[in-house]
């Protein structure tokens, strides 16, 4: 049913944290490398040895500068299915296949309903939608429904396949209408904040904005500084060294 | 956006046929006359070729009937139901006049009312979507509103001119909606030029209190599903001269035509009117191709647009 839950109980989601990630798209590996072989359809790949190799992924990492000058700053920035309170994807679906889970939020696609016509993923503004083209179905994060509940496994492995092969802890997950879980927690503590506010989506995931980095020039030591060696003076026996040495340069 | 000639064809083709069923529906048009009965015939007939183009758009089209059930929130599937109960009174009402030469005016009003609102229902499909803000307003419903009323209008000229008979009515109301639908097509290529959606990369990522933000690395080096369905811009440069094309073919060779039919002779007038239909639909298969190639979506600001 394509009309949103009015509340949803828990609100599962992610939280990544921008100032950790490396950017090794170690997560997308392992999203893909879980997803291809779990929930519906295989997630195919067009020409994969050839020229033009393209596929379906379901979290990507864009690499992003931001600032200027010696406060520039390289940010890596996973991106994946945010799990909107307001998912736009659903409400345009006309059959019914994309739906928002009443009990813990998760948006889904029944992709036994899809017609494959694409307007869920024109309607969202993170593209986090991707039509399988070998399938004919639309493929998106499905919060490893498929682990998180899974039983047979450990309790450590019942996250996203994302978050359990983070090698820097960039990712969690937890829930985030509990203000007392870990990431809200999180969110709190570093003023954790929505993508596009603007387009009126309500995310669950929370992005943890880059701590206010130490400036270029401030972090080197002062011989590395540019122009620093001319301010150096050396003291003792290496003070009468550099003496005579400059008395013959 | 990518611009798929399914969709282009099923916009124009459908358009077309709505427009023209509803020009006979109110009676613009004797639905008892020859260019009635042929009318009904060849609205059914694009409108039916219409629906038959959008399913090739999708990936499971033997599931498309499901594609009826989510009318509550879904545009696309409003106008699903609503093209089916259309086919209801419009059906009803060809048979009367095709096969009986009689107007069964309750089914052929209501049906050329249910025209005019699946097409409202089909512009509403782009026009509800946030992420394309070219698209996000008012004047989208208005253009293809007017477009359907103006190129059905044309053909019922055609067929009275190749037919005939009719009277100077329809010509000249013709000659109006084009006007209409011409300002409200500059009005939506104005606003499409002028406004910002209110989405930015700064927004996109987060980091706008960092400063600006350029995009360093994209996630792979090649083509994915999102750059190529919404990232398209092969045409952009060209659109200055395509949106003359529209309006040449689109509009000043139809006007002349209808001008001309209305101060020329029953062969004239056909055959000027022919020509003008022919040119019509190359102008508004032109404008529904740009109406896609030139429409940004906000994913691309994750892929380095500035601005949406």
């Amino acid at each position: 049913m394509t009309e949103l839950p009015r509340k949803t109980d828990k609100k599962l989601g992610l939280v990544i944290d921008l100032d950790i990630c490396v950017g090794c798209h170690a997560c997308v590996v392992n999203c893909k490398e879980w997803n291809t072989g779990g929930y519906g359809a295989a997630l195919s790949d067009q020409n994969p040895y050839g020229d033009d190799p393209s596929g379906t992924w379901l979290n990507r990492i864009h690499t992003y500068e931001a600032g200027e000058g010696a406060d520039t700053r390289v940010v890596h920035f996973p991106k994946s299915c945010l799990h909107c309170d307001d998912a736009p994807c659903v409400t345009v679906c006309p059959t019914g296949a994309s739906y928002k889970r009443a009990d813990d939020g998760i948006v889904l696609v029944d992709e036994s309903m899809c017609i494959g016509c694409g307007l869920c993923a024109w309607a969202c503004p993170y593209g986090a939608r991707e039509m399988d083209l070998a399938e004919g179905v639309m493929k998106k994060c499905t919060l490893c429904v498929d682990r998180i509940y899974n039983e047979a496994f450990e309790e450590v492995d019942r996250v996203p396949a994302c978050v359990r092969t983070c090698p820097a802890n960039a990712r969690h997950f937890g829930d985030l209408a509990d203000p007392t879980s870990d990431v809200s927690q999180m969110v709190a503590a570093r003023g954790g904040i929505d993508l596009m506010p603007e387009q009126g989506t309500k995310p669950v995931n929370k992005y943890l904005p880059p701590r206010k980095g130490t400036p270029i020039g401030e972090a080197l030591p002062a011989a590395h500084r540019p122009g620093g060696e001319d301010d150096l003076s050396a003291t003792g026996f290496l003070g009468w060294v550099d003496d005579m040495l400059s008395r013959f340069g | 956006m990518h611009p798929a000639l399914s969709i282009i064809f099923f916009t124009t083709l459908s358009g077309l046929g709505y427009g023209l069923a509803a020009v006979i529906g109110v009676g613009l048009v004797d639905g008892a006359s020859a260019a009635g009965r042929i009318g009904y015939v060849l609205a059914l007939g694009l409108i039916a070729g219409g629906l038959l183009c959008s399913t090739l758009h999708l990936g499971h089209p033997e599931r498309a009937w499901r594609a009826l059930t989510q009318w509550r929130t879904s545009w696309l599937s409003r106008e699903g139901v609503l093209a089916v109960i259309t086919f209801v009174p419009l059906g009803l009402a060809a048979i009367g006049s095709v096969f009986l030469a009689e107007v069964w005016v309750l089914p052929a009003f209501l049906a050329a009312v249910l025209c005019l609102v699946t097409v409202y229902s089909t512009s509403m499909i782009y026009a509800s979507l946030k992420t394309v803000h070219q698209w996000h307003c008012g004047l989208t419903s208005a253009v293809f509103l007017t477009f359907a009323v103006s190129g059905g209008l044309l053909l019922a000229a055609v067929l009275e001119a190749l037919t005939g008979g009719g009277s100077p009515t329809v010509p000249m109301l013709a000659l109006i909606v084009f006007g209409v639908a011409l300002v409200v097509k500059v009005m939506w290529w104005r606003r499409a030029g002028a406004e910002k959606g209110p989405s930015t990369i700064e927004s996109a990522t987060g980091l706008g209190p960092l400063g600006l933000v350029r995009l360093l690395d994209r996630p792979h080096t090649s083509e994915n599903y999102l750059t190529r369905e919404m990232g398209f811009r092969i045409a952009r440069k060209h659109s200055e001269v395509l949106r003359r094309l529209v309006f040449l073919a689109g509009f000043a060779v139809p006007v002349l035509a209808l001008v001309l039919a209305l101060i020329s002779a029953q062969t004239v007038a056909a055959l000027a009117l022919v020509t003008g239909v022919l040119s019509h639909v190359v102008g508004i298969l032109i404008e529904r191709w740009l109406f896609f190639a030139e429409a940004r979506h906000a994913v691309m600001l994750y892929y380095g647009d500035k601005t949406a």
